[in-house]
Order: structure tokens, then sequence, then C-alpha cells
């Protein structure tokens, strides 16, 4: 499976998708930026700074997404021991981690209007700090060893570890939240939301999608050719 | 009998492919003999019969099974000897040799394996105290104390004075004379008659200057 | 199973004919903990309100500075891979390897906790809990930092990366330990957090023998 699976096909087909790829995600986050900044309403109570929203809710999202789509790929890894698998994991766990930052950041800002502080414990800002934590942790096993493969293989296994791990870790910070202060005033999850809002909102999360899917192909472009040079030393290595 | 053989193997370490297409079968009784430069796989290919490391290609089979069917089967049909002796230094000899021995849960044999190598008059010294062949000699000491079929030893030898080295060899071929079965990698002149030489030296693939992953 | 109480026996007669290891786990929880009063104030209340939180947070911490060393001798002396080539079970090998862990080092904490509450002025009516709390979480903190010891195996600078790696996983355990103890300070039920242990204890009595198993096999390849 490995001496047959082909790094250039998979970089003949990268090279043909990105264009249209990389247009679509700009398409997208030029139309959902400009419903959202121009065209939704404010909030009749937290005036213009809901709009943070849209940066804030599809950055939720996709960093959640991304671990889960990290752990399916370790589990490809482990499974088939796929190459590609090994370095979508790789290649994802940075841009996944930049995300949740970018989910802390937004939150914090918008809270600072809302709660007069530039943090505050809420359920879900604490689990995405956690999450930004295992991001961190993975990134750094990804990197602590001599061996590639073993980066690799121990990082799937963690971020398996870590899947289950996040309900259970959800569950307990919503427990402890709960416990010590009222509900968050950040809920959008209510059916109740309106069009108007909800629809910037799902454009810009498709945009985030997109760019997520142009970053990662660029990402294990770079990879490939990275371990390409990599065989060519180890080539002149064996040569002499 | 029981046939143990390898088909077609290839290994890959660190992303450079080490050997490829290695061939072998090892009846009852037989030794295999692993010659070749450094960096050829002698150490990788006695992980890979061992069941520790997994080939990119080709098969390891017992019997026609493949080997990684029954992992908990195979670990127990056999004895691996690395470069490491397991020996821990705040147990006296006796004490490692008996553990590793009940692990293995058959009949024990503990002093007659002390008394081969040489290390009954150190039973109760702790380990931190013996010197590194007499580690290697602890170790070596495993293979007797509880029975199994197939021995692989990576470099026996190193660190054994001459006598320890003959002991060695009579070890080996008592255990043959028994029908079991041994793939030594030796630099060291070792006395095994009838052993059949592998090189490794030539089944090193060519360097392959495509991408690879 | 009798593989098992093998490993556990070697485990603990490693452990203490090297005592001092055991020792400084909870010579770290006790002084660690003592520090508290001086970062804060010696303000009686406040110390009794914060012992609970203080003294889990200190004994996560104390079992963390134990981790590295739960695999690392047996990897580099070669018994890791003797151990993965016996017909015992790595999964159960593990589960031994754990239990010997928390012997020596959750079992100690538990016995120093009662010396911190004394020190933070805790009310006694809570102790049973908090004794209690710990004896079902210092079990799930062996488990999951078997986890990141395994997986550390061989890497550059194992040692810090390993709270890197564990320290979001214990948030759980930290959290309905703490809640245990303060429901019942606070003269409420203890029981559902209790039970949320237990039942996280049932889940790392499954996830790590599987996820170490694997992590080790790695390890050695």
């Amino acid at each position: 499976m490995h001496r047959f699976a082909n790094p250039a096909r998979f970089t003949r087909i990268a090279d043909r998708v990105l264009p249209f790829v990389a247009v679509a995600a700009l398409a997208s986050l030029g139309i959902g930026f400009y419903l959202a900044l121009f065209v939704a309403p404010g909030d009749y109570q937290q005036g213009e700074s809901v709009r943070i929203m849209y940066v804030h809710v599809p950055s939720a999202w996709m960093a959640m997404f991304i671990y889960v789509a990290i752990a399916v790929a370790s589990a490809v890894a482990l499974v088939w021991r796929h190459p590609l698998a090994d370095l979508a994991a790789k290649a994802s766990a940075p841009i996944g981690a930049g995300f949740a930052f970018l989910t802390l950041a937004t939150g914090s800002l918008w809270g600072r209007p809302m709660w007069g502080t530039w943090w505050e414990w809420d359920g879900r800002l604490t689990s995405m700090l956690i999450l930004f934590f295992l991001y961190l942790g993975h990134i750094a096993l990804m990197h602590a060893f001599e061996d590639q493969q073993r980066g690799y293989r121990a990082a799937a296994v963690l971020a398996l570890v870590g899947v289950i791990n996040i309900p259970i870790i959800k569950f307990s910070v919503d427990w402890w939240s709960t416990l010590h202060q009222p509900a968050s005033v950040l809920r959008l999850d209510g059916p109740t939301i309106h069009a108007s809002m909800l629809w910037p909102l799902l454009i810009t999360a498709l945009g985030f999608k997109l760019y997520y899917l142009v970053l990662v192909l660029l990402r294990i472009k770079s990879e490939l050719i990275a371990a390409r040079l990599r065989a060519l030393d180890l080539a002149k290595l064996s040569a002499t | 009998m029981a046939l143990f053989e390898a088909r077609n193997l290839d290994c890959r370490r660190g992303g450079r492919d080490v050997f490829a297409g290695l061939s072998f079968s090892l009846p009852a009784g037989g030794a295999l003999l692993l010659t070749g430069a450094n960096g050829t796989g002698k150490s990788s290919l006695l992980r890979l019969l061992a069941g520790l490391l997994r080939p990119v290609g080709g098969a390891i089979l017992w019997d026609g099974q493949p080997i990684d069917a029954e992992p908990g089967d195979h670990a127990a049909r056999l004895h691996y000897l690395g470069h490491l002796d397991a020996v821990k230094p705040v147990l006296s000899a006796k004490e490692n040799l008996r553990f590793w021995a009940a692990l293995r849960g058959r009949a024990a044999s503990i002093e007659p394996a002390l008394d081969h190598f040489a290390l009954s008059a150190l039973a109760d010294i702790p380990g931190r105290l013996l010197s590194a062949g007499q580690h290697r000699r602890l170790a070596l000491a495993r293979l007797l104390a509880s029975p199994a079929e197939l021995w692989l030893l990576d470099e026996p030898s190193v660190g054994l004075d001459h006598a320890s080295v003959g002991k060695l060899a009579e070890a080996i071929a008592k255990h043959r004379a028994g029908g079991g079965r041994v793939v030594v990698a030796t630099h060291m002149a070792l006395d095994m008659p009838g052993a059949e030489p592998l090189s490794l030296d030539a089944l090193a693939p060519p360097p392959l200057p495509e991408m690879v992953w | 199973m009798s593989g098992l109480v093998l490993i556990v026996g070697r485990d603990l007669r490693l452990a203490l004919r090297q005592s001092a290891d055991a020792w400084l786990a909870v010579l770290f929880f006790v002084l660690t903990g003592a520090l508290f009063p001086f970062g804060i104030g010696p303000e009686p209340s406040l110390l009794k309100l914060i012992a609970p939180g203080v003294i889990w947070v200190v004994a996560l911490l104390a079992v963390l500075l134990s981790l590295e060393r739960l695999f690392l001798a047996d990897y580099e002396d070669g018994s890791l891979e003797q151990l993965l080539l016996s017909p015992l079970p790595l999964e159960l090998a593990i589960l031994g390897k754990v239990l010997a862990h928390w012997l020596t080092t959750g079992l100690p904490l538990i016995a120093a906790a009662p010396l911190l509450a004394v020190l933070f002025n805790m009310d006694m009516a809570g102790l049973g809990v908090l004794l209690l709390a710990m004896l079902l979480g210092t079990p799930i903190l062996s488990l999951i930092g078997a986890i990141g010891a395994a997986l550390t195996l061989g890497a550059r600078r194992g040692g810090v990366l390993i709270p890197l790696l564990v320290l979001p996983l214990y948030i759980p355990a930290l959290i309905f330990g703490v809640g245990a103890t303060d429901a019942a300070l606070a003269g409420l039920s203890a029981r559902p957090d209790l039970m949320l242990l237990a039942a996280l204890l049932l889940v790392m009595l499954v996830i790590t023998p599987l996820a170490g198993a694997a992590a080790l096999r790695q390890a050695l390849e």
C-alpha cells in the first residue's frame, strides 16, 4: 500500500482542486462578512458588538470540527497505516489550534462589554480553552521525536484519547460552571435565532470550512516536498 | 513439523528502505546466521521476526500462519535477546531471572540456568553490582530458565569472555538438538555447525530517487 | 491474572527498594500545599474555603511528578521489550504497572491528605468524603497519566511533555473530586460527584489499557 500510494498523484489532484476551493472560500467569506457587517441587524441589547459572533461562532465550530477530523484521520492512520492520513492530521492540528485561539480571543473581546472583564470562566469559553490545550499537546507530541513516524503514531493515539475525553471534559465543565455561575450570555444555539442572523453565520461558516480545506491541501503539499527533500538526503547517504 | 519462514519481507525504518525481498525458511533444529554490514537491517529483521516491528510488505509465517494472527502465541514460543539486558539494578540476579521465567508461566529451571552461565555464585548479588558481561550472561540465562522453541539473538556475545561464548555455543547446540530453532546476528565467531548463512548486504534496495511518503 | 500479580509484585518490590521516590511525591504534596498560606495569607476562613481545591490540585501535581518513571526505566533497560514479548497480554501488564503506581503514589497521598486538611483548617465533617473522593480519583490520575507516560517514551524532553498532554485530561477528575468535597462541606449530598468519579474511573479502566498498549507498541517499533 505504501509503496504504491503515490504522492505525485495526490499533488496532481490537489493542484487541480485548489484554485476552485480557494475562489469559493474567498467568495463565501466575502459575502458572509458583507452580510454580517452591513446587512444583519445589531442586537437590541448588545448593539454592534454582536457582530463579533460571525467570527466567534464559526471559529468555535471549526475548532471542534478539526479536532474530530484529526481523530478520524488518526484512526485511519493507525488501522490502515495510510501515510496521507498522518500528513492530514499533522497539517490540521495547527489550523485547529489557530481557530481555537481565534475563538478565545473573539470571545474575550465580545465578553468585555458584556461582562466588564476580559475573561470570564464561562462554560463554553473554558471548554474551548481546554480544547486549545489539547491542540497544543498534540502539536508538541507530533514534533517531539527524532523519527517523524513515531511522532505520527504517538500523536494519533493522543488524538483518539482526546476525542473520547472531549465529551467528558465538556460535561464536567458544564457541571462545574452551572454550579458556580449563571448560564452564559453567549447562548446562540436556540432554535429562535432570526434568519437575518442565521444566513450570514452559515455562509461565513462555509467560508471558514473552505479556507481550512485550502490550508490543509497547501500544508500537505509542502510536507510532501519536505519529505522528498529528506528522501533525497537519505538516498545520498546510502549511495556513499 | 512446523516451519518458520519469511516471504518477501520489505522493511522500512525512519523513512528509509532497509531491505527488500528477504525470504528464508527455517526447519526445526535449524540455525540462521545473519551477516551484513552495519545498517543493513540485522537488528530490524530480528525485531520483525519477534513481532515488535511490522513489515511494510511480505509475510512471516509459523506453520503457515502469519505470526500477527495470534501475537500472544508467537510471543509465547520465542525468546528475544536484544541489545538491552533487562536487568533491574535493585533486584538480585536470581530475582531478575525468576521474574521473567515466572511471567512465561512454564516450569522454570532457575538454578541450572544460572549454573550454566556460571552465575550461581552471584545469584544473590543485586544487578547494579554486576559487570556488563555478567548482565549479558544473566540475559542469556533467560533462554534456559524457561523453554521456548525459537531463539532470536541480537549480538548475543557482546561483552562475553571466551569461556562464556563457548557456553553460549553449547546452549545453542543443545537447544537445536532438542528441535529448537535459532536466528543469530553476530559479528563475532560463534560455533554453530550447519548454520544457514543469510547475508543482508545483497538485499539493500536501490535508493529511490522518486518521491516517497 | 497471575501475570498481573507478578508485575504488581515486582514493581512494588522495586519501589520499596528505592523508597525515596515514593517519599518524594508525598513530601512534594505536603510542601507545595503548605506554600499556599504564604501566598494568600493565613486567614483561617479563606484557607478553609480553598482547602479541598488546594489539596486536589497539589495531589494532581504530585502524581504528575511521579509519572515519568512509570515506564521510562523499563523502556531504557529493555524490560519493556521483554514485557511486550511475554505471553501476558500487554493490556494486563499495563494495568499491573498502573496499579503498582497507584499503590506507591496515590495511596500515600491519601494517607497524607488529612495532614493538609488540618493545616488548612478544613471542616473535619468533609474529611471522609475528601478521602473517599481521592480513593476514587487518584487511580484515575494514574490511569490517564500512564497514557501520557507511554506516549512520551523516547521523546525529546519527555518529562516536560507529560504535563502538557495529561493536565487537560485531568480536569474532569479535578472538578468531580473537588465537587464532592465541597458538596459535603456545604451539607449537600456528595453522591452525584462521587458517582461521576466512579464512572470516570470505569471509563479510564477501559481506555488506558487499550491506548497504553497502542502507545507502548509504537514506542518499541
